[in-house]
Order: C-alpha cells, then structure tokens, then sequence
C-alpha cells in the first residue's frame, strides 16, 4: 500500500498552546497541549496515535487540519508548508486534508437537507457544474452503502449509523489523499465498532486514503494500524510499528499503558497493575521528563534532562533516558 | 454457597415516551449472593442502567413496574412502603457509584459538605427517624469519613473534604464516590459503569480499588458495564442482557471460555483482541416501542427458529452455576484469547 | 410541516393570529368598512362628543368625527409603523448580532458595547427624544422606534450565536473551508431564525405600545392623522363622560398587542424546543 519515498505528512517540533485565564480572564499562563511533536506519515499507511486524556492527541488532529494554529514547529503536507499559514492562505493546500470528527453524524446541519450538505465541500472548493456534482454526490453515497433516497431526507430523519456514513461521504466528496479520524469508535458498542473499522478499510482501498488514527482505544488501534505513535501530556513518548510497540514496549509509559489494558480471558490486570498517582497539571509540567512523577524507573537524570525522541535499533524511536531493546 | 441477597423475578419495565410505550425491561431475572460481583454486561438500549435503577428504586415517575418479586434481604422492594426505602435501603443498605462522577455532585459545594449530608442521613449510626444531627455523632461521622477517604489512596483527607468537586480530577471524584458508597456499610453497591469516563490506567486503579473494598466490607456489587473487559477484571459471575432480556448468567471463567448463547458467542468474537477479520453483529439494536416477538435477538441471530420468535425461553440451568435462557444453547468452547 | 399542525391546535395562538389577521384586513379595507370615511380629514363640531349609537357605533370625538371609522384608518398607521420599524430594527439588528457572536476581536465587543449603550437608557426616553428633535411625523416615529429597537435584537442573536459556533456542525463547516459569510449566512442564521422569528412577532406588539406611547405624548403623527395613541391623549380632557373617547383606542391597541403576544408565544411553544434538537424526536 505504500509508494514513494516521500511521505504525506511531516510534522517538524509542533506546538500548539491555548492561553489559561483566571477569573478576571486575566491570562495566567499557557496550556502546552501539543508541545514539541515530531512525526512522519507515508503515503497509504494508517498511523495510530494513542494516549489518555490531556495528552494532545485531538490538539494534533485539530492542528493539523488547520482547525487550530501551530504556536510554532513546521507542518508540511504533500510537500508544501502548511504550519503558518492563516486558515484563508491554507484552505487551497488543505483541500486534500480532511478532519472526521468523533461523531461524524454531528457535523451535519440539522436545517440541511443531505444532499446540501454532501454538495457543500464541491461548492466551496470546486467549480464543478450542477451535474457534475451530482454524479459526485451519488458516487460517493454508493461507496458508503446508502441509497440515493437520503438524498432528500434531513440527518434526523436517518439514523445514527447512517449518519456516520453521510459524515464520512462529506469528507470523502474532494477526494482527500490524508484524513485525520479522532476517536471513530468512542462510544460504539463492540459489535458495531467492528463494521465501523471495516467500512473504513473498505474507504481506504477504493479512495487511496491515508490515515491518521487517533484513538484512545488501544485494541482498536492495534487492528488496524500498521504504526502507532504514544503521546503523553503533549509529547511523543515512543514511536514505532504497532506490532513491534505491543509485542516489546520500551518506554515506561507505554509499557504501563499497555499493563492496564484489560483482555477478557488473560491476565487480570488488577492484580498485576502497578502505575499509581495520576497525570500532573497539564499547565505547569514537571521539569526535566514529564513522565517522571509516575515512572519506576526514573532517576535523577530525568528531572534535570528531558530525553529527546531518539531512533532505537529495529527503527523505532522512543523518549527515554533508558529505552533498551 | 453464600446466601440469596438479591432476587429479580420476572421484572417488567415500561416507559411511556412519545413515540409510544418502550418495553425497556422485559421479564429479567437475575439472582446476586452475598459478598459476590456480579456483572450486568450489555451494549446501549440493553436495559442494564434501568434495572439496575429499579433494584434501588430511583426510576422515573413515567415508569410503570411489574414484577414477581423484587426481594433484597428478604423484603419485597415492591411492596414495602416507599418511605421505608427512601430512608433505609436506598442510600443506606444499597449505595450507587454513578458512571459520571462530576454530575453526581453539587458544584456549589464542596465535597464535606456533601460527605457530611450523607451520613448525616445515612450513617450507620443513625437511629431511624432522628432529624437532629447530635455532635458526637458528627465527631464519629468524621473521623469514619477520614478514614475512609484514606482507605480509597486519597491524600490528605481533610484538605480534600474543603475542595470543591471541580477542583478534582476524574479519578479523585470516583474514588470520592466510592468511599460515599462505602460509608454507609452497605449491603449492596450499584456501580453503573463506574470507570467508562476513566483513562485506562486510572480505571486499571479504581477496580482494584472496588473489589478490594467491596470484599474488605463485605459487600456485593452489581456491576454493569459494556466493556466486557472491565467485567472479565473483577467480577465473579456475569449476566448478559440484550434489549431488554437477560440472555445468560454464569461464572465469569465459563462465561468467556464456554459460553453458551449465541449472543455471548458474537459478542467475545467481536473483541479486538480476538477479531482480526473485523467481524461485527450484523442488524441494528432494536426499537424498545416495537420490539422483536419472543427472543428479542432473533432477528439477527444465526440460530434462530420458529421457537425464538414464539417465546423467550425461562430459565435453564446447563451445568453448575450457568443459566440460560435460550432456545438453542452451544455446548463447544470458545477459542482461547490472543494474550 | 408538523410545526405548522402544531400551532394550529394552540388555541391562544391561534386567536392571536385572527386578530392579527383581522387588523391587516381592517386596514386593508377601511374604505368600505367605514361609515363615515371622510372623518378623517372633515370636521362636524355639532356631532361632537356622541355616546355609541346606531349611527355612530363607537361614538364621536371632540371635533365631531366619528370613531369608529377614525379607528379603521388608523389600523393602516398602526400597521404601517409597526411593520416598518420592526423591519429596520431586525435589518440592522440581526446582521450585528451575527457579526458580534460569530468573531471574537474588537470590532465584535465595540458592536455589543455600542447596543450596550443604546439598551441601558429606556427605549422610551430615547425615542421620546428622538422624536422631540425631529419633530412630530410618521417618518420621525418610525426612525425614532428603530433606531431604539435594534438593540434587543442585536443581543438575541449575539447570544444565539455565541453559544452556536461551539456546535459540532458549525465547526466542522469551517474546518471544510467555507468563508465566515457563508457560515454566518447558510448555517448560523437558519439555526437562529426561529428565535428571530419569536422575538419578532412579540417585538411587534412592542412597538405598536410605543408607538402609542409618542402618539400619545403628541409625538407621533399630527392631527387630523387618526393615530391611536393620540386619540386617547385627545380623550383625556373630556374623560370620565365622554368614555367611549378612550375605550375604543385603547382596547383596540390592547387587542392588537395582545395578539401579537399570544402568537409570538405559540410560535415559541411550537418552534424552538424542536428545531433545537433538530425535528420531531426520533
């Protein structure tokens, strides 16, 4: 599935931070929610990006996809710099990058008609004539599986399901090469993540689609992503193929992450489960390696020195004073 | 065996809503011993929350409840005066953990003074019917919630007591929860998906926390979930409901191991962890206003016959411990889980 | 649409927009529903002041003209006031309250600041001032009732708005690149427009009280202009036996206020709990 040697997406040092206000809406400080990320995505691949709450990871999608501004760091797409770029300057270059929000469903108008708002991203973006966007709009429909019939019928006329498909046939109508899905399974029931995640699958191989997956479910990562990337309080902690991350974690957090993860029919993880205490205040981060008021394994390395993201042997890259294979 | 402490018989559960009255509950039955967590295990509309809000009987006033029997320590909740479970059983010898814990409280104040209206009301040493709040047993009160806050890991209990509930973070509120359900010494904790608004890693703590607790104090937990997961971690049996009916009840090792209702059997197969080829539940959930005739599951089940649509079956017991109710249980074990 | 069916079993509502109704058609066909159309303009001082009779039905004034086709005719003033003043108000309100609530710079808090200021002096004094300079005139009136109006509905959608663009739809619509006018244009206002529609009907019974409120104050429209409020102030000196002088005016702007009260309640009742959760629930 991958070609070329160029990939799709390059993400150089990003940041992005929101002001933090008093009472009096004096600012008080900043909210490093995406502080420093460095990433690369191919072309055609399905890059996984887990972590808990505060972690930055729907930050990143929304940055990426130009619904927030990049405080600094480079952000480059199909080759062109897209991080400071005003939302205007960009919208021509992001015409190819797509944001698919938790409930595709909710990003409908529930005064428009369906087929309005399937039409929309042509209108803006396309001088398509009135039948070429049409035959667009009935195309895409297809490849979701929904009759031509919606067309006519309002988002609360069909139902949830259905309304995650439309969602999704929106985003497909300028034929994105990058869409950014945050949390596609949150809130579905088990039996019917599984059709989600196929649908998916089915979009990518008939659209070309590359994929950044975030998500804070790691068994649903791991089925479908071939990388994946674990972030933790703004940052990268460890990077690498899916397989070789769940297999042999390297970092502590993962590690951890991994640990209390529940799988019905193995080890109970509350018996076994070690991590105590919780995240620090995501506004004021602890110095040094943010993960270290939790980690076993910390030292006194790690409150003066924050590990850069460095490449282990196998490819994979880790921030971590210690990261052996 | 332990003793019987909770027993559903044939319970019904109807709303009336305006596109029609919605059979929420239909004829569930479910049995709980003392000092055992059992888990009600369901996808969305499966009626888990409704039932667990009509064992401790805070439904809304629309409801309309037919049962056999609803009897908990041998009193039927259906017939005993309302005033006498307002005050003595709910909140008192069955406690709820809400599945959201920053809704459950008052945001105008803090966390003593909710802590403090609680045991005022509810503690275990409160005569029944008294209304004054005498100082020593405020004293005792105090020092029983200080020290239940420290059995939940929270640090510095009486800081915590003058904070507000947003100046806590998620996982502080739950265990804040958790002790409240806790303080009255309870017979019975209901815990609606108590860890679903949790970060796994915080929810691996809060489980623990839970059945350590609910074993110390012994007390039973009715656990309902969606996340099978959650269930496989501290449960000891498990009742699987769909739109309304319970399908299964076994052990937990049984339950996911040999599982017998071809629900259950779908459901484990759609699991991440085992569900490389992305097989889902083909249909849709159904409309609670119009359900499906007799087995509820019938329209989507690979096994279903003219028996299924007909009736839902009672209760069989297949081997020690397992029910189900099922026309058409599997006997074969279930591929073991990739670890 | 079952909204409309709706409304349609509301039975306040529905009274409402029969007097409504009725008013419109009064002042459409004054001319032949009068019976003494030219006391408008003519005088007849020796039928003045006449209790209601057979042939005066309503009674006479203090300058012998009859009453109730007077009141006919000053339905059309009344209409025209109201449907005018409104109609600028919400002109400039509603495009100010958009442009306020959808960015968040100094241009949106000097919008709200500068309809702040026009709010916090009673719209009364204020028209009542404008109207003063200006001089008394239909036009005045109406200017006066417009340009003290517009606020409230500047605030509304300033409101609605604000709290609109956190939705998921209106997010996502920028995310796909539509230009802020297109958002503010084909997503905000559609969603908006059943309160504006409310607050419009109610506005208008507003401002047909104030209306009266300068007519009456021999602000409004000069004599021999049939203008309600001002025959009441005319009744005033010869009040408490010449009765029928006040009560007719009077209960007929009470008529016309309260219809519009009542439908711009039933369309409240009926339009905005249900375009808010997007239709009839699922």
């Amino acid at each position: 599935m991958t070609h070329g040697a160029a990939p799709i997406l390059e993400l150089h040092d990003v940041h992005t931070q929101f002001p933090i206000h008093n009472a009096w809406g004096r600012r008080v400080g900043w909210l490093r929610a995406v502080d420093g990320v460095s990433l690369s995505v191919a072309r055609g691949e399905i890059l996984g990006v887990v972590g808990e709450s505060g972690c930055g990871k729907t930050t990143l999608g929304k940055t990426i996809a130009g619904i927030h501004r990049a405080g600094a760091g480079k952000i480059r797409f199909e080759g062109n710099e897209i991080g400071d770029l005003t939302a205007n300057e960009g919208r021509a270059l992001r015409r190819n990058l797509q944001y698919c929000y938790q409930d595709p469903g909710a990003s409908l108008d529930p005064h428009w008609k369906i087929g309005r708002a399937l039409e929309e991203p042509l209108v803006i973006h396309t001088s398509m004539s009135r039948t070429e966007r049409h035959a667009r709009v009935r195309e895409v429909l297809a490849a979701v599986g929904l009759p031509e019939g919606h067309l006519d019928l309002y988002p609360h006329e069909i139902s949830g399901g259905q309304q995650r498909r439309i969602g999704l046939a929106r985003i497909l109508m300028l034929r994105p090469s990058l869409v950014v899905l945050d949390e596609p399974t949150s809130g579905l029931d088990v039996s019917v993540q599984a059709t989600v995640l196929r649908l998916f699958l089915e979009l990518r191989e008939r659209f070309d689609l590359t994929y950044l997956f975030i998500s804070h479910d790691l068994g649903v990562v791991r089925l479908v992503s071939q990388r994946i990337a674990v972030m933790y309080l703004g940052k990268v902690m460890e990077c690498g193929q899916t397989a070789q991350v769940f297999a042999s974690p390297v970092h502590p957090y993962t590690q951890s992450l991994l640990a209390a993860v529940p799988v019905v029919g193995g080890r109970r993880v509350t018996e076994t489960f070690l991590l105590e205490g919780e995240p620090p205040n995501p506004g004021s981060l602890p110095t040094g390696c943010r993960f270290r008021t939790r980690c076993p394994r910390a030292e006194a390395r790690c409150a003066t020195e924050e590990p850069a993201l460095r490449v282990l042997a196998d490819g994979r890259q880790a921030a971590c004073h210690f990261a052996e294979l | 065996m332990q003793a019987e402490l909770l027993s559903v018989r044939d319970l019904s559960v109807s709303f009336a809503t305006e596109g029609g009255v919605a059979r929420v509950l239909d004829a569930v039955s479910l049995t709980l011993r003392a000092g055992e967590i059992m888990g009600l295990v369901g996808e969305s509309g499966c009626g888990k929350t409704t039932l667990a809000r009509s064992i401790l009987g805070a439904l809304p006033p629309n409801a309309q409840v037919r049962g056999t029997a609803l009897s908990f320590a041998g009193q039927d909740l259906l017939t005993l005066d309302p005033r006498v479970v307002a005050d003595r059983v709910r909140g008192r010898a069955i406690t709820f953990v809400p599945q959201d814990p920053f809704s459950a409280f008052n945001p105008l104040f803090t966390v003593g003074d909710q802590v403090t209206e609680l045991l005022r009301w509810k503690s275990p040493d409160r005569r029944p019917g008294e209304y004054f709040y005498p100082r020593a047993r405020r004293r005792a009160d105090r020092g029983r919630a200080l020290a239940m806050l420290r059995a939940v890991h929270l640090a510095d209990p009486p800081r915590l007591l003058t904070k507000y509930p947003h100046e806590l973070s998620g996982g502080q509120r739950q265990r804040v929860m958790i002790a409240m359900a806790l303080l009255p010494e309870p017979k019975l904790v209901i815990a609606d998906e108590p860890t679903t608004a949790l970060d796994v890693t915080i929810q691996a703590q809060i489980l623990k926390l839970l059945r350590t607790l609910a074993n110390e104090h012994g007390a039973s937990v009715l656990f309902t979930t969606h996340d099978l997961g959650t269930a496989w971690e501290i449960c000891d049996r498990v009742t699987v409901m769909y739109a309304g009916q319970t399908l299964e009840t076994a052990p937990i090792e049984a339950f996911v191991r040999r599982p017998m209702v071809p629900y259950t059997r779908l459901l484990l197969e759609s699991l991440p962890s085992r569900n490389a080829a992305l097989q889902g539940i083909p249909g849709d959930v159904p409309s609670l206003v119009s359900p499906p005739s007799g087995c509820r599951f019938h329209p989507r089940c690979p096994q279903a016959s003219d028996a299924c649509r007909a009736e839902h079956p009672a209760v069989s017991e297949q081997s020690a411990g397992h029910y189900v109710r099922c026309h058409h249980p599997q006997l074969t074990a279930v591929e073991a889980a990739a670890v | 649409m079952s909204a409309l069916r709706r409304l349609m079993r509301d039975r306040s509502a529905m009274l409402g927009l029969a007097i409504i109704v009725a008013l419109v058609a009064v002042a459409v066909f004054a001319t032949p529903l009068a019976t003494f159309p030219q006391d408008v303009t003519t005088y007849h001082p020796p039928n003045r002041l006449l209790p209601p009779g057979p042939k005066f039905w309503f009674g006479t004034d203090r300058m012998g003209g009859d009453i109730y086709s007077r009141l006919l005719f000053g339905a059309r003033i009344t209409i025209l006031i109201a449907v005018v003043a409104t109609s600028v108000a919400v002109l400039i309100g509603v495009p100010v309250g958009l442009v306020a609530g959808y960015y968040t710079n100094r241009v949106s808090d000097l919008l709200m600041r500068v309809s702040d200021v026009f709010l916090a002096v009673p719209q009364i004094v204020l028209a009542i001032a404008i109207a003063q300079t200006l001089g008394p005139a239909i036009q005045n009136v109406i200017l006066a009732l417009s340009v003290t109006y517009w606020p409230f509905w500047a605030r509304l959608v300033y409101a609605e708005t604000r709290s609109l663009r956190n939705e998921v739809f209106i997010e996502a619509a920028v995310a796909l690149g539509a230009s802020p006018l297109r958002v503010m244009a084909l997503h905000v206002l559609p969603s908006i427009a059943s309160s504006v529609i409310v607050r419009t009907t109610i506005g208008m019974g507003g401002t047909i009280l104030v209306a009266a409120a300068l007519g009456f104050l021999g602000l409004g429209p000069p004599p021999p202009t049939p203008e309600w409020g001002r025959m009441i102030a005319e009744s005033r000196a010869f009040l408490p036996q010449a009765w029928w002088y006040a009560a007719a005016p009077g209960i007929a702007i009470l008529l016309v206020v309260m219809g519009f009260n009542l439908l711009g309640d039933g369309l409240r009742d009926v339009l905005d709990p249900r375009l808010r959760r997007g239709g009839d629930a699922g």
